[in-house]
């Protein structure tokens, strides 16, 4: 794929703690692609049409507070209703080892505990977004 | 994990040839007599006795002899019942203190039953929706003899009137009760993100606080200013330092406006500090602070009382500094995080738990960190005597290049029209954001260190099984919620809408919402309902781009 990807960097629900999403958006700006972010206090709707607007090619969450289950599940029922559920959802934060099956099984298709390496998060993304792109 | 630390440059052979502090500062192999000469260190000038102007070795004559730091570690979680459980188990431990930490709607003004708030009620932090939950949570608990944090900024003014109500309701009067809401708003805009309303009502809504608690609760300090989250989100600690000053200075002058004089009220602002980094830095950024706090009271407001320009505040936590990697090793980080507040003379202190990168504490690491603290005090004799640095050559250098540092960065803050303007455009988030990605990157590459995440990375046994995870309970929204409509149900619901429409004129007339807030928290109105009424008047802000 040529095309430069294009993700929306969100942080759904209320938690406040942005300082890993902003370096992470100024990792993904650094490594070429182009970021969209949301800023605080997003609600899964305002995500979406965010998503649909931009027409972004992968979607990140941030979440630190401990409700990732919750808003992974919200994000990706909402995605399939509204037919964008050809957008893949990756999620980066506080998160718990544990959750990490349960979130794919929601049909996450990344997830980012705190300490990833920058790389690693970017590759990551990277191949996400091209497997899309070939399908 | 993020910020925090010096850099080492080394040569081929490992020898450290150039050590950079965060700040800026460039720290040479040793330093003597002729260093102090050259910052133009002069005893009665830049440290005075301890108890003297400008107070950098301590506010107090008698320091920790006169009186240990004050313990208090940030606690709440689901219900207020739950939380009342561990307020008291931590007092029965020693706390001297409490610091409540609320769930995200209740600091974000919603009701557990607002569908925004489905997911997080009581999880990061105790759900309080009305009075009902105060009563709760501060049953048993000596008001009078306990001074109560109170982790809330967007809605402080409606906390501190609840935490006056429920104070009259247990028997005490508003005279002896000492609440310290963090009411901060500008560094939630900076840092942690848990503003509702846009800048300007937001400081007048500050200014309110203090005014009011000038007046009805002397011994509250309805202020206490972060530079702690600040630094968080990628400042440097001569930054820290500059910024809190700076958003001190702007609350202060809403209050001036009103008429006061710094001596009337100065002394309720107090500040919460970080630990994490060099602990050198640490130490010198919190003496430097006291006599820049000290100087900036004396000569840019003109106050005559010493009380005015003491320094108070909770110096600790951490929590950037702790890794989630080899957890337990954040134990003995933050024995010596809790040392470096010591030797820089916290009043108040409390550390970050070492599991707090997985999850709120449990009573077991809450205890680790409280026994932490006591262990300083009265084992290993931080109490013997005041600023056992002072006169040290490094130290003292140190410390002088420390306030150059921090008056820059003020400057800067000066030169750009002040932190109102600085907040509203976006400067400081998007510098310390720019710098927090620098650091991270910089870590990345190995140009600072961290154990367990760039070197000694081999986890061995120190590895997750070390924590404990504290389980969130699902139920405890649904028990919430019950008890919410519980109120609701029983309260005079015309005596409410009286009160929530009284709030209302008050607001659009630009007088003290305090007392109508107190009338509407004893009508048993929600946080919620209250919050609609001030975004009605106020509107909610908007964030501005950094990207």
């Amino acid at each position: 794929m040529g095309e430069r990807i294009k993700i929306l960097i969100a942080k759904p629900g209320l938690d406040g703690h942005d300082r890993g999403a902003k370096i992470v958006a100024y990792a993904l700006r650094d490594a070429g692609m182009e970021v969209i972010y949301t800023g605080l206090h997003q609600t899964i709707d305002q995500i979406v049409s965010t998503a649909l607007q931009e027409d972004v090619d992968i979607i990140g969450l941030s979440i630190l507070s401990g409700a990732h289950l919750t808003i992974c599940e919200k994000l990706i029922r909402k995605l399939k209703e509204v037919g964008l559920d050809d957008k893949p959802v990756v999620v980066g934060g506080v998160i718990p080892k544990d959750d990490i099956p349960k979130l794919k099984q929601l049909g996450v298709k990344g997830v980012f505990p705190g300490g990833t390496p920058l790389d690693e998060i970017i590759k990551t993304i990277r191949e996400i977004a091209t497997k899309r792109e070939v399908q | 994990m993020g910020v925090g630390g010096a850099r080492y440059i080394r040569d081929e052979k490992d020898r450290i040839v150039e050590v950079i502090y965060e700040s800026g500062i460039k720290i040479k192999t040793f330093y003597g007599p002729s260093d102090l000469q050259e910052v133009g260190f002069v005893y009665e000038q830049d440290l005075g006795d301890p108890g003297e102007y400008p107070f950098t070795r301590s506010i107090h004559p008698g320091g920790y002899r006169s009186r240990a730091w004050t313990m208090r570690q940030y606690t709440g979680f689901g219900t207020p019942k739950e939380t009342n459980e561990r307020f008291k188990f931590m007092i029965s431990q020693g706390q001297t203190g409490l610091n409540v930490a609320f769930d995200l709607p209740t600091q974000l003004g919603l009701d557990s039953d607002d569908p925004l708030a489905e997911g997080e009620v009581g999880r990061v932090g105790m759900a309080v929706d009305t009075l009902r939950d105060f009563e709760i949570a501060f049953e048993g608990i000596p008001l009078d003899r306990i001074g109560t944090g109170l982790t809330i900024n967007a809605v402080a003014s409606i906390m501190l009137a609840m935490y006056q109500a429920v104070a009259e309701k247990y028997g005490y009067s508003p005279q002896v009760i000492s609440a310290t809401p963090q009411n901060d708003i500008l560094k939630e805009m900076i840092g942690r993100g848990m503003w509702i309303f846009p800048v300007e009502p937001s400081i007048k809504l500050i200014g309110d606080t203090i005014e009011y608690s000038m007046k009805v609760m002397p011994r509250t300090n309805p202020v206490s200013v972060c530079g702690y989250h600040i630094r968080e989100s990628g400042a440097t600690p001569a930054q820290e330092i500059a910024y809190a000053i700076q958003i001190a200075n702007t609350y202060i002058e809403e209050v001036v406006k009103r008429g006061y004089h710094v001596d009337e009220f100065a002394r309720g602002i107090t500040f919460n500090f970080n630990v994490f980094g060099n602990l050198w830095e640490q130490v010198a950024k919190f003496r430097a602070a006291r006599k820049l706090w000290a100087k900036n009271l004396k000569e840019k407001w003109g106050a005559k009382q010493k009380q005015t320009m003491f320094l108070r505040g909770l110096f600790g936590g951490g929590g950037s500094g702790l890794t989630k990697e080899q957890p337990i090793i954040n134990v003995v980080r933050g024995a010596y995080y809790a040392l470096a507040a010591a030797l820089g003379g916290a009043q108040t202190t409390a550390i970050c738990s070492y599991d707090e990168a997985y999850t709120i504490p449990t009573p077991y690491s809450a205890l680790i960190s409280l026994r932490t603290l006591q262990l300083l005090m009265d084992e290993v004799g931080l109490r013997d005597t005041v600023d056992p640095l002072a006169g040290s050559y490094f130290v003292e250098t140190l410390t002088k290049q420390m306030e150059e540092k921090i008056l820059e960065e003020m400057a800067e803050i000066d030169r750009i029209g002040g932190m109102k303007v600085a907040v509203e455009t976006g400067y400081v988030q998007r510098k310390v954001a720019r710098q927090a990605y620098e650091w991270h990157k910089g870590l990345e590459r190995g140009e600072y260190i961290k154990i367990g995440v760039n070197k000694y990375t081999d986890p061995g046994p120190l590895g997750e099984e070390d924590v404990k995870l504290h389980e969130y309970n699902p139920r405890v929204a649904e028990e919430q919620i019950r008890s919410l409509n519980e109120v609701k149900r029983s309260r005079n619901n015309r005596e409410v809408s009286r009160c929530l429409k009284d709030l209302e004129v008050a607001a659009r007339q630009g007088k003290n919402v305090m007392p109508y807030l107190l009338e509407a928290v004893k009508a048993y109105a929600t946080v919620g309902e209250m919050t609609r009424v001030f975004k009605e008047v106020y509107g909610e802000f908007q964030e501005p781009s950094i990207f």
